[in-house]
């Protein structure tokens, strides 16, 4: 068991590179926590003031439908972020994060990571053009999901 | 009379590095269509079966060739054949209902009768890939055309490195060879994932798209062949990714799904900017297709 969890964010793959004073700036912001099976993270509406990195297993991000249950949206695992939330107003989640099966992750404190992005505006550009990154590769994901590329293209 | 439907013999045409090995005797033949019969019928799915038909003589063809299949007075389809090809009295056709044709296709009893001409085309570079990892990356119906390539493979398992298949589909239900992934699932030498693009709360995999999967996939991109089947658009998003993770475009193989109607590089309809896909393919490496992939049909 680390004594610290710098050597976990150093890890992860989102923290890949960074350079190992801002993750000592920044490992006061983690917390490691693990979450059982059908445990959920966070519920839509709730205020949003985390995100996670996952270590391990596999969360599914879904939303309910009146008369059709929930839909999983997506599931994000290993070497995923989950959860962007906290850096846009209002603040709140736009879906319920479960865990799917048994997952280890660090959840980061938002609200802790912006006083640091404040005082350091380095550190908050290399972790938000990392955030950049990660939204433009959600949303070309969610684009290809919405073209329901597997429907009938051919008629012989 | 019909003549001989082709087979294969010359086992050395499959040790070539490319997706150049043809069934003997070049696309341009025309070969007469016999008349297998359907030993069984297997349903994968709410719209796709997969008929078990018997040659009258053994037939041998290469992972990812395709044959000709004729529903009497309805019409005929590319279909490929997706079993064992060492399996030489069993030939294994996995069929999407979409049309009039491929309808009368799934709708085959055991015992009757269904036109077949083939072996066609190219096939994947199997042996070419031996002594690296392997990614077999299938999106829907394209499945099928890689379970042959998949078989081989595990069959000298020694010969490579990591096996990787991603596998996606629209819905669970869609998710075709079940039993099978189930197997795979539970190999050590195998790694396989599977993805989704919707389900509910009754699914414990995946959800989202096939090139996704291949951020976490274990392969060594700078050792790793790659061979992709799917919709067209899949396919084009696949590549990208395993571009960017850094497999380069020779060691990456795709089968395309052009208009192919006479298989025989006559009527011109499966036209590839300069290929003929029934001739030339259907398996390209995407240093030979790439560039004319995505351009909009007139």
């Amino acid at each position: 068991m680390p004594q610290t969890l710098e050597p976990l964010l150093r890890d992860h793959a989102f923290f890949a590179g960074l350079e190992p004073g801002y993750l000592a700036l920044i490992v006061g912001c983690a917390a490691n926590e693990v979450y059982p099976a059908d445990a959920f993270l966070f519920r839509e509406g709730e205020p949003a003031q985390t995100f996670y990195l996952i270590r391990e297993g596999k969360v599914a991000l879904e939303v309910a439908a009146p008369g059709r249950g929930a839909l999983v949206v997506q599931t994000l695992g290993e070497g995923d972020v989950v959860g962007f939330s906290w850096l846009i107003a209002p603040h709140r989640w736009e879906f319920d994060g479960r865990a799917v099966e048994p997952v280890r992750a660090l959840r980061m404190d938002g609200t802790c990571l912006r006083a640091k992005f404040d005082d350091d505006p380095r550190l908050g550009y290399e972790l938000m053009r990392r955030f950049a990154g990660l939204t433009v590769n959600r949303l070309q994901a969610t684009r290809l999901q919405l073209l329901d590329v597997y429907g009938r293209a051919h008629d012989h | 009379m019909c003549t001989a439907v082709r087979t294969i013999t010359d086992s050395t045409a499959q040790d070539e590095p490319g997706p150049t090995a043809r069934a003997r005797g070049d696309a341009s033949s025309w070969v007469e269509t016999e008349r297998w019969e359907v030993a069984g019928i297997r349903r994968e799915s709410p719209d796709v079966v997969t008929l078990d038909l018997a040659p009258p003589r053994p037939f041998e063809f290469l992972p990812g060739q395709f044959n000709m299949l004729y529903a009497p007075g309805i019409g005929e389809v590319p279909i490929s054949i997706s079993g064992d090809p060492v399996d030489h009295g069993h030939v294994l056709h996995t069929i999407r209902d979409v049309g009039p044709v491929t309808r009368a296709l799934c709708a085959l009893r055991q015992g009757e009768r269904v036109g077949v001409r083939g072996p066609y085309g190219t096939s994947w570079p199997v042996a070419g890939a031996e002594g690296g990892d392997l990614v077999i990356v299938a999106g829907g119906i394209g499945l099928p055309p890689l379970r042959p390539a998949l078989y081989q493979a595990l069959g000298r398992r020694d010969s490579y490195g990591r096996i990787v298949l991603l596998y996606g589909a629209r819905t669970p239900a869609d998710l075709l060879f079940a039993d099978e992934l189930s197997a795979w699932r539970a190999r050590f030498d195998l790694h396989v994932s599977v993805t989704v693009d919707a389900a509910d709360l009754d699914w414990r995999g995946n959800v989202g798209v096939v090139p996704d999967l291949l951020r976490r996939a274990p392969f060594d991109p700078g050792a790793a062949t790659a061979f992709v089947v799917g919709p067209e658009i899949m396919i084009r998003f696949t590549v990208r990714a395993l571009l960017a993770a850094g497999v380069t475009d020779d060691r990456v193989y795709l089968s395309t799904e052009r208009n192919m109607q006479c298989a025989v590089a006559m009527c011109g309809h499966c036209q590839l900017g300069p290929y003929l896909v029934c001739r030339d393919g259907p398996v390209f490496s995407h240093r030979q297709v790439g560039r004319w992939l995505g351009i909009r049909e007139a």
